[in-house]
């Protein structure tokens, strides 16, 4: 029978949450990597069992994770423990090091600080993992100071793909208030070489060549805040969204306004229509239909919370502009929670499910494409991200 | 044997229970104890010290012998009681936040 895992990041930990096809009764595990902040977990398309967790701390940096079994059991890749000099292979799991090479890294070495002078890029964590869609080996990572890595030996060993910090317009790469991170990272399922990344606040690249080179694809934002609210670069981008039989199709959750494109991010239009408030984090897009869009309004840049007190998705079935409020099973009065960007999945079962977790510590969970939600959990520490395997 | 207590958290990292001993070859500073606790439990690298640069992750803090040895060089003889093992040398992570 089917049955899906739901991948939970919190600020204390790790969690995953288990249920058969008709999700409505939930087994939860966790912690794992307790007191750690996971900002990110995934598991491989190509082997479900093989999952990858991002473990970081203020005290002790950054760990990389894997499990073999669907997360019953884990190790830092390469990390084992030596009994002797030369015994086993040395631990890289956590090293992530920028690339300043001069034929591929351009020494690249500031960008853009807060006050407009020129600052050291430093590697701080990682914000997200995107293992690929055919090789369980294969792995990327954005990271803050922003930069994209990959790893071809199941995360022992990471390189920096330099030609996106290289590209030319890195040293005007500004941090926005969570950091300079890359977080969101989409591998077109139709065609492996071409890459979307998106960067807060730089803005949204493609690459059309496996990551060696890269663009911005930034035209037709518009964000309030910068002195030239059109510029190439300098955008807010929160988070980007795809569907695997449209991969041209891409919607956009920017720091203010939803915003749609039809030719692979090189032209966006905004889409943002009846929405009570444009500003959010999350965007998904509906697992059989690719202009089914779900974002969850956020009231504004100053007050990262819910608006009305309310707890309502946002449901579009026309590709945005007309959205309506879904609101049965979520809280409709003294809600104050979060939604950060990682935080919102869909499976892949029929009809689709839909998750999202909010920095109060509840996972909800739709098993009927938005229409009524329930809590699998409620007391979690702050979820940070949530991503969902549809299991055979 | 050079006697480590690391905090809760590298412990779990490491898969270790209580203080750790390890054999450090040769002059006993703060470098070699840590190059040998890297190399006998890898998971570590980059956890105390900066993997290019070696520099001290900046919420940790180094004692032995009731005395803070955070700021001596990382090539500074350790106090004789950490080379015969009388005593621990500790990492400790400051208390902030959390």
């Amino acid at each position: 029978m089917s049955g899906v895992r739901v991948l939970v990041g919190t600020r204390k930990g790790a969690f995953v949450l288990t249920a058969d096809g008709k999700r409505t009764r939930w087994d939860v595990s966790g912690p794992q990597f307790a007191g750690w902040e996971v900002y990110h977990m995934k598991g491989s398309p190509a082997d479900p069992n093989r999952l990858y967790a991002s473990q970081s701390s203020g005290w002790f940096g950054q760990v990389i994770q894997r499990s073999c079994d669907g997360g019953k059991t884990w190790e830092a890749p390469g990390g084992g423990i030596t009994t002797a000099p030369g015994g086993m292979p040395a631990g890289e799991s956590n090293k992530f090091v920028y690339d300043t090479t001069a034929g591929t890294g351009k020494p690249l070495t500031t960008h853009q600080w807060y006050d407009g002078t020129q600052h050291p890029w430093e590697f701080k964590r990682v914000w997200h993992l995107e293992p690929s869609l055919a090789d369980p080996d294969t792995v990327y990572a954005g990271v803050e100071d922003a930069a994209l890595f990959r790893s071809t030996d199941g995360a022992k060993t990471w390189q920096e793909l330099a030609g996106l910090r290289g590209h030319g317009t890195g040293p005007q790469w500004q941090p926005g208030a969570g950091g300079m991170c890359l977080h969101t990272i989409l591998v077109d399922p139709t065609n492996p070489r071409r890459i979307y990344v998106a960067i807060s606040a730089a803005g949204a690249f493609r690459s059309d060549d496996a990551g060696q080179t890269w663009k911005p694809i930034n035209r037709g934002l518009h964000s309030q805040f910068l002195p030239y609210p059109t510029a190439e670069i300098g955008h807010c981008v929160h988070r980007l969204a795809l569907h695997r039989s449209r991969p041209g199709l891409l919607f956009m959750q920017k720091h203010w306004d939803v915003m749609r494109s039809d030719d692979a991010g090189d032209s966006w239009r905004e889409v943002s229509g009846n929405l009570p408030t444009d500003f959010g984090f999350v965007i998904d897009v509906h697992a059989h239909e690719p202009e089914t869009v779900y974002v969850l309004p956020i009231k504004s840049d100053a007050e990262h919370f819910v608006p009305e007190g309310k707890l309502r998705v946002y449901r579009s079935k026309r590709g945005g502009t007309e959205w309506e409020a879904l609101t049965k099973g979520l809280p409709q009065r003294d809600c104050y929670v979060n939604v950060l960007r990682d935080a919102m999945a869909v499976d892949a079962l029929d009809p689709c499910g839909v998750y999202f977790g909010t920095t109060g510590g509840q996972v909800y969970a739709s098993a009927d494409a938005g229409d009524s939600w329930a809590p699998i959990v409620r007391d979690l520490p702050a979820v940070l991200s949530v991503e969902v395997q549809t299991l055979a | 044997m050079i006697r480590v207590v690391l905090p809760p958290h590298l412990r779990t990292l490491a898969r270790l229970t209580g203080e750790l001993q390890l054999d450090v070859p040769g002059p006993v500073t703060r470098a070699t104890i840590l190059d040998a606790l890297e190399a006998r439990y890898p998971m570590l690298r980059g956890t105390i010290r900066d993997h290019v640069t070696a520099q001290r992750r900046p919420f940790l803090r180094f004692f032995a012998c009731e005395r803070d040895l955070t700021h001596e060089p990382a090539d500074a003889p350790l106090p004789e009681a950490v080379v015969s093992g009388a005593e621990p040398f500790l990492v400790i992570g400051a208390i902030a936040g959390g």
